[in-house]
């Protein structure tokens, strides 16, 4: 199992009675690509952070990777996402004054076992994602939004990580820039045996997966809110 | 990757980080100038004379009589008669004793009617005698020796005749211009007044004062240079004179003999003791601008903090990508104090070499007063005052260091 989540209970500490995310059981099996569907504002994001470990659990287990993020501590938190969770968001993936290539190599800096990866092992993955060469060493800011998405994509995969994390990435995408951008990851995550979980509103995306689950299904709020 | 980071970051926000560095650059300059130039003048003064074991002069203050007698500022109050300094001067205490005589000048540079003794028993800074760049000390009435700069700034070499002028105001209408002396010596630099001194023979003084009374020439007067060299010209009195002992032991009973002289009210200071007086005095605007250069540094400084502080406020997705990417929280702090510290090191380098340019432009102006400012700012107290700057850059960015950490905690907020 890569994600398995039980009696998983969060809510802000400034509103305790209100919890934001009651889940009983929700499990992800290793190499499987999740397509997690809801409205905004309904949790998705929460249940992202829970994965990563950026927010702890009000109670519950939440198991990574066979690992368990509500017995760690932040610091081994933020050092395991290093080492084996990608992540891509919906805008703002790179360090904006950074180049490509300084983004992509960013990770591997807080990655303990990882030297900093080799200039060629970027560059091969930036070629991978089509990233035009000319591209590499220009500014994040100064990259076209598919093109940032693209470097996204190799920030998130430089460091080799078992479990992706997608939150809505393709939302400032047009409709061209989206298609290829979806079938560039799939290829990819089937490629590497990595496990993905996609969080989107967007149902047309669905046709991309084999299961989809929507985030009511998995998380069971008394209906009070 | 880190430093990496730090400069790229800052450099993506030039505006309000040039800004920053400029009221950095301001203040470190403020500061360094206060510091360079209150150990410089301290050198300078302490350095100004040495191995003078008593000044003494007519009975005035102690300080009035340091400054005319080895600073040449200000005027003496009144003159000693030749006897007194001979009966002195005789004292089997005494080992050396040179006559100082002052009151002319010659373009605004004071002259000095002294003796050749002066040459060979006065010295400077560490134990520095005097030494002749060019020719020799004076052996005829009429020879004078210049000091570095006098020769330097008016373009006297040897041979030249030049007149002096009777007072000390540098556009002087009583000219002693029927008495012209010739350069026989030029001395090396030594940082301290010499160098803006003329040196004549005392007989000299008394030569060109001849047919003088009151100040003012008598008109028909005809003595010639020639019965003038034939004359014995024997001062009737001095403005000072400086001793050396034969026993440094001796000091504090020769001046009490010397404050105590029956014949004429005269008074004996210690130039080491004298100069410390003069020191303390200064210490207090010293301390002052040493003050106001610390409060400009920490109102940079907490400019600094703000302008930081502002940044994290609009950096706060950034943050949020870092923690993802796996940065920990400490990360984040230690990237704003880095920033800072970026900062207050950049504006030290620019700091430091606005203050050389300037000294280096300033550096006539300076010895105009005196003051001989080196333009060799670096010192072995230059690490301590790198490492404070730092230090207090680093105190002052906790404030945004901190901000920045609380919110990279937090970040689902």
């Amino acid at each position: 199992m890569t994600i398995s989540l039980s009696n998983v209970c969060f809510a802000y500490p400034d509103a305790p009675d209100k919890p934001v995310l009651n889940i009983p059981s929700w499990n992800v099996a290793s190499q499987e690509q999740v397509f997690v569907h809801g409205p905004s504002g309904g949790g998705k994001s929460t249940l992202l952070n829970l994965l990563s470990g950026i927010l702890a659990p009000t109670s519950g287990e939440v198991s990574i990777l066979g690992k368990r993020l509500d017995k760690m501590s932040q610091r081994q938190c933020d050092r395991f996402r290093a080492k084996r969770i990608g992540y891509v968001f919906q805008q703002f993936n790179l360090i904006p004054y950074l180049n490509a290539v300084e983004n992509v190599q960013l990770p591997t800096h807080f990655c303990q076992h990882g030297k900093a990866s080799a200039r060629q092992e970027i560059e091969g993955l930036l070629a991978k994602l089509n990233v035009s060469p000319d591209n590499w060493h220009k500014q994040a800011n100064k990259l076209s939004i598919g093109q940032q998405q693209r470097v996204a994509i190799a920030r998130a995969l430089i460091n080799k990580p078992e479990l992706l994390i997608a939150d809505e990435p393709t939302s400032s995408l047009d409709q061209d820039n989206r298609n290829n951008f979806m079938s560039l990851l799939m290829s990819l995550v089937a490629e590497n045996n990595i496990t993905l979980v996609f969080v989107s509103h967007d149902m047309s995306l669905s046709q991309y997966f084999k299961r989809i689950d929507a985030l009511s299904d998995i998380s069971c709020l008394n209906g009070d809110s | 990757m880190f430093f990496k980071l730090a400069c790229k970051s800052l450099l993506n926000r030039k505006g309000s980080v040039i800004l920053a560095l400029m009221a950095m650059t301001v203040s470190v300059f403020v500061l360094l100038a206060v510091e360079h130039i209150r150990y410089q003048a301290k050198e300078s003064f302490s350095n100004t004379v040495s191995g003078v074991d008593l000044i003494v002069g007519a009975r005035t203050g102690s300080l009035n009589l340091l400054l005319y007698s080895v600073f040449r500022i200000g005027t003496p109050t009144n003159n000693i008669a030749w006897e007194s300094f001979e009966d002195i001067a005789s004292n089997p205490q005494v080992k050396w004793a040179i006559p100082i005589s002052l009151g002319d000048s010659h373009k605004g540079y004071r002259v000095m009617g002294t003796t050749k003794d002066y040459f060979e028993y006065f010295s400077y800074g560490k134990q520095h005698k005097l030494s002749f760049d060019k020719g020799r000390a004076f052996d005829h009435v009429f020879d004078v020796v210049l000091g570095s700069d006098v020769a330097k700034k008016l373009g006297y070499s040897l041979g030249d005749k030049l007149v002096l002028a009777h007072g000390i105001a540098s556009t002087s209408f009583s000219l002693h211009d029927d008495r012209p002396f010739t350069v026989v010596g030029i001395l090396k630099p030594t940082g301290t007044p010499v160098d803006r001194t003329l040196h004549v023979s005392l007989e000299g003084i008394e030569a060109i004062h001849i047919d003088w009374q009151h100040g003012v020439k008598i008109l028909g007067s005809t003595i010639t240079t020639e019965q003038i060299e034939k004359l014995e010209l024997k001062p009737k009195s001095i403005t000072a004179f400086m001793l050396g002992l034969k026993s440094r032991i001796t000091t504090f009973r020769v001046q009490r003999e010397i404050n105590n002289y029956a014949k004429e009210p005269m008074l004996a200071i210690l130039p080491g003791a004298t100069l410390s007086e003069l020191w303390q005095m200064m210490s207090i605007l010293e301390n002052t601008l040493f003050l106001v250069a610390i409060l400009v540094f920490i109102a940079a400084v907490l400019g600094l903090s703000a302008m930081l502080l502002s940044s994290i406020r609009d950096r706060s997705r950034e943050i949020q990508l870092l923690r993802i990417i796996g940065a920990p929280p400490s990360f984040l702090f230690l990237l704003i104090e880095m920033e800072a510290v970026l900062i207050t090191l950049t504006s030290f380098g620019l700091g430091a070499g606005l203050l050389t340019t300037c000294l280096y432009g300033a550096r006539d102006i300076l010895s105009h007063f005196n003051l001989h400012v080196s333009t060799n700012i670096f010192s072995e107290s230059t690490l301590y005052f790198v490492i404070s700057i730092v230090v207090a850059s680093i105190v002052a960015a906790a404030i945004p260091s901190l901000n920045a950490y609380v919110k990279a905690k937090n970040i689902e907020s």
